[in-house]
């Protein structure tokens, strides 16, 4: 009766092997690497990117241990820090300016265990050292901004209508334009619908007040906060780029919130300076004037003009652009900048201003038709020129920008561009962190130590006091770190020093099971059962108990981790997945050690569980 | 080797009277520290700026103390960590100034007076934040009870779930208390911890009651009272019991003692929630559960609506 069928203990051998392959890439380490990305999106790491800097490290004679192609960035894993270094400075100076080469650690998994997805645990950055950031977006800001807007839409739309209209004034969140009579009424409502389909739009008439009131739908205005924050992460992580962090973390938190955490940055205050920074779009005019840019390029600049450099150069496409010093127009009028096509298919970028820009615009491309104008980035006072087209025809408020033979993937980064320069409304860092990476290391010491000496006084305790049942505990517990330790690294779930003290703390609850079989086995053979039967009984009767002792506590973890934040997740997400290992190895696995030892043997007198005393015995004596 | 060997029932239930008077004394004592000293909230909770330095030779926390305060940043609070040589200054928000430049300027000057000073933690969270902690941790608090009481309705009976609960209630109380009157201070990794410990200590409650639950439901016992069917089963569970907690002690006293000033609060409110955590879903448990009345037949036949009725 103690024995398994076949399939359970080849489930038990399967998961244990399991378990330990992709508990295994924690051992070996990591080594010095350097990662090579993009410092802005134009610039790509592609075939010849990456054949440029191996190419370089071959002619310099250091041979990589390792190298890693992905997405968008290429690792190199190298034997040595030193190689690592010179790498990095070679590589640096080959790539120029558009790419970014930064130090990393990458884990030394072998070939054949990263192929089965095996990889470490990920570390958290207060086992790792670096900066964490948590910035709030400022709601309020991004839906005023939006408002300002749409009262600018509406005014133009009116007026582009010859619809006669009052005041158009924006209140706490809604915008409302005063009409005359119920004609006018009627025919702003159906303009304004039009233009700006997605918003709710009332009409009021009443007594001679005759209004439009314009405000967002609690959709809208969903999709307009998560635009918001999507933007300034896409803006948060051009910036991060440019420190050269190896992995970066931006994330969305909650509704409003973003996680920015910069592991191995030491320099708080640099890395605040460039996430705090605000870059400005600036369209200005170009000189087409072929013997002035000569003139210029070989230094003769004009007065009132400069050269400015183009982001990310293209084959074919010239390196720098003659712009004259006045700033027509800044970002702050650019509402919009969208990848779309023309009526050929061809891919376009198409561009939208508020009411003022589009005014400043209509007059200046009436007046300059046939020559370029440039949009150009400007950060720390440094300005790149992300595309200069020519003017066709008037604009006005919405145009597109054709290039000639762009392509989408262009189109798309250079709308990206645009977007990206400024953020969508301001942010505050509500909480910052920095943790030294000597304090990193040691808090993986000391957590590893506390859960090591734990296990060890538990394991002795066990086999000293259940004998051979004791040994099997040990095992199942030992089964059961595996598992978890197998399962956070297969999952990917971040490791902090609040989840070492959970992976601690699931061992010693672990050995709740485990007292619970053994003593009711024990319990068993008191009342005189055979050895046998006890076994059978024991497991039996206790895996009531560890199942509702369990849930219950799997129901704490599960609140903890829906409500917790930061500290108290990382501990609740390793509790609980602690306690579901916890439920397999004491009573799967141990149940299957016990039943090869035992299950097998016809006349079986005693377990080795330790003394059983039973009270008759010692009346008659 | 077998450390229990109890010959009779110990009547765990005639002492309820005393049991419950010591809990509720505890209980109160814990509940005035609570509302009198409060609890030292951490940074996470209060916002601020918390630095930790490390020196390479022990510190004089004197000396560091009229460094920061020659900055007159208002009311800061500076400590070792663990060891002499660490050393934790915690500095309020400041309106005017971001964490970075606050933490430059603790570093300079402390530089200033000993140049073996390196800085290893800087921790800055906004006021807002805070606020935001404490509503999601009461939250959650009342939402794991809730949870509980529910499964344990459901698996056992009201009378049982309600007690479990009230008597977790009572150790996640005297934690609180602890950390009270000791003034140690509670973070965001205390509050995983104590609530870490309702789960845990509810567990215990559960193991007893299944006994409980078990014994109304053995032919032999059907002949004895309630309290001895109670004492019955805290009895055949405390070998258990008192291995177990042992175990998770010794754990828990390892991460203590080696875990180092960072694990320091957790495990030191997971070592008093397991202390009294035995005491109280043995003896403040099992006497509630006497007290609300429980009956053979609250087990057997599930309904017992008409008993109360005639009552």
């Amino acid at each position: 009766m103690n024995r398994y069928s076949l399939w359970k203990y080849l489930l038990i051998a399967a998961s244990l092997i399991a378990a330990l392959l992709y508990a295994l890439p924690n051992l070996y380490g990591e080594s010095p690497a350097v990662q090579i990305s993009g410092a802005h999106s134009t610039a790509k790491v592609d075939a010849n990117a990456r054949k440029l800097a191996l190419d370089t490290l071959n002619a310099a004679g250091i041979q990589p241990d390792g190298v890693f192609p992905e997405a968008n960035t290429l690792k190199v894993r190298f034997k040595d820090a030193e190689s690592q270094l010179k790498a990095k400075d070679l590589i640096q100076s080959a790539l120029g300016e558009d790419y970014i080469v930064a130090l990393n650690l990458l884990p030394q998994t072998p070939g054949w265990l990263a192929a089965i997805g095996g990889k470490p645990m990920f570390l958290g950055l207060d086992l790792r050292g670096g900066v964490h950031f948590l910035l709030e977006v400022d709601m309020k800001a991004a839906v005023d901004k939006q408002l300002e807007k749409v009262a600018g839409d509406i005014r133009r739309e009116l007026k582009e209508r010859k619809v006669r209209y009052g005041r158009v004034s924006r209140d706490r969140d809604s915008v409302t334009v005063q009409l005359r009579d119920e004609a006018t009424l009627t025919a702003a409502a159906g303009a304004i619908q039009r233009i700006l389909p997605d918003l709710s739009i009332q009409q009021f008439n009443k007594e001679g007040d005759y209004r439009v009131v314009v405000s967002f739908t609690p959709a809208a205005q969903t999709k307009l906060k998560n635009d918001a924050v999507a933007q300034n992460i896409t803006t948060l992580h051009n910036r991060v780029n440019e420190l050269g962090v190896a992995e970066p973390i931006i994330q969305q938190q909650g509704e409003g919130r973003i996680v920015v955490q910069l592991p191995g940055v030491q320099d708080t205050a640099k890395a605040k300076d460039i996430l705090g920074r605000t870059a400005t779009l600036e369209v200005r005019m170009a000189d087409d004037d072929q013997a002035r840019i000569q003139a210029a390029l070989s230094g003769d600049v004009p007065a009132g003009y400069e050269l400015v450099p183009m982001a990310g150069v293209r084959a074919g496409m010239t390196q720098s652009v003659l712009l004259k010093k006045e700033v027509e127009l800044t970002g702050d009028n650019i509402t919009k900048a969208e990848p779309s096509y023309d009526q050929n298919n061809n891919p376009v970028i198409s561009m939208g201003l508020d009411s003022t820009g589009a005014a400043i615009f209509r007059t200046l491309t009436a007046e300059n038709i046939g020559k370029s104008m440039a949009i150009v980035l400007v950060e720390k006072g440094k300005g790149q020129v992300i595309t200069a087209p020519r003017i066709n025809a008037q604009l006005g408020g919405s145009f597109v920008i054709e290039g000639g033979g762009m392509t989408v993937q262009e189109a798309n980064d250079i709308s990206l561009l645009v977007r990206a320069g400024s953020l969508a409304a301001p942010m505050n860092i509500v909480e910052e962190r920095t943790i030294g990476p000597s304090l990193g290391k040691e808090n993986i010491e000391k957590g590893f130590h506390s859960t090591l000496y734990g296990f060890i006084a538990i394991s002795i305790f066990m086999m000293l006091y259940y004998r051979l049942f004791g040994v099997v505990s040990t095992l199942a517990l030992g089964a059961n770190l595996l598992f978890l330790v197998a399962l956070l690294s297969a999952i990917g779930i971040t490791l902090t020093l609040p989840g070492i003290a959970a992976i601690a703390l699931a061992l010693g609850m672990a050995i709740d099971s485990n007292v619970l079989v053994n003593e009711r086995i024990r319990e068993e053979l008191r009342y005189g059962m055979s050895p046998q039967a006890a076994i059978q009984n024991g497991y039996g009767h206790a895996w009531a108990t560890i199942l509702d002792s369990n849930i219950t506590t799997l129901i704490a973890g599960i609140a903890l981790f829906i409500f917790g934040s930061g500290a108290v997740r990382g501990f609740a997400v390793v509790h609980c997945l602690g306690i579901l290992t916890s439920m397999y190895s004491a009573v799967f696995v141990s149940r299957g050690i016990v039943n090869l030892i035992y299950g097998y043997r016809r006349r079986l007198s005693r377990l080795s569980i330790g003394q059983v005393w039973v009270p008759q015995q010692e009346k008659q004596a | 080797m077998e450390f229990f060997r109890i010959k009779h029932d110990i009547p765990f239930m005639s002492y309820g009277k005393l049991t419950t008077a010591i809990s509720l004394i505890t209980f109160i004592i814990a509940v005035f520290f609570l509302a009198y000293k409060g609890l030292n909230f951490g940074v996470e909770f209060t916002g601020g700026t918390v630095i930790e330095l490390r020196y390479q030779q022990p510190a004089d926390l004197n000396q560091v103390r009229s460094a920061v305060d020659q900055l007159k940043y208002g009311e800061s609070q500076i400590q070792a960590l663990g060891t002499t040589r660490d050393v934790m200054v915690r500095l309020p928000n400041i309106k005017a100034k971001t964490s970075a430049q606050l933490s430059n300027e603790v570093m300079t000057v402390v530089k200033q007076q000993r140049p073996d000073v390196e800085l290893r933690k800087v921790e800055f969270i906004g006021p807002s934040v805070g606020e935001e902690l404490v509503t999601h941790g009461l939250t959650a608090l009342f939402l794991v009870c809730l949870g509980i009481i529910a499964y344990l309705a459901i698996r056992f009976e009201w009378r049982f779930a309600v007690s479990a609960v009230i008597a977790n209630m009572h150790d996640v109380v005297i934690i609180l208390g602890c950390f009270a009157f000791f003034q140690w201070e509670f973070t965001l990794t205390v509050l995983a911890g104590v609530l870490a410990v309702l789960g845990y200590s509810v567990n215990e409650s559960v193991v007893v009651f299944d006994r409980i639950r078990e014994n109304f439901r053995k032919p032999n016992m059907r002949g004895k009272t309630v309290p001895s069917i109670i004492d019955n089963a805290i009895t055949a569970t405390m070998s258990r019991t008192i291995i177990t907690h042992g175990s998770t002690e010794a754990m828990v006293l390892s991460m203590l003692l080696l875990g180092g000033p960072a694990l320091h609060g957790f495990a030191m409110a997971l070592t008093i929630g397991i202390v009294f955590g035995i005491y109280s879903s043995v003896l403040v448990a099992s006497p509630l559960l006497l007290m609300f009345g429980v009956t053979r037949e609250n087990m057997i036949k599930p309904v017992t609506v008409k008993e109360e009725a005639v009552v």
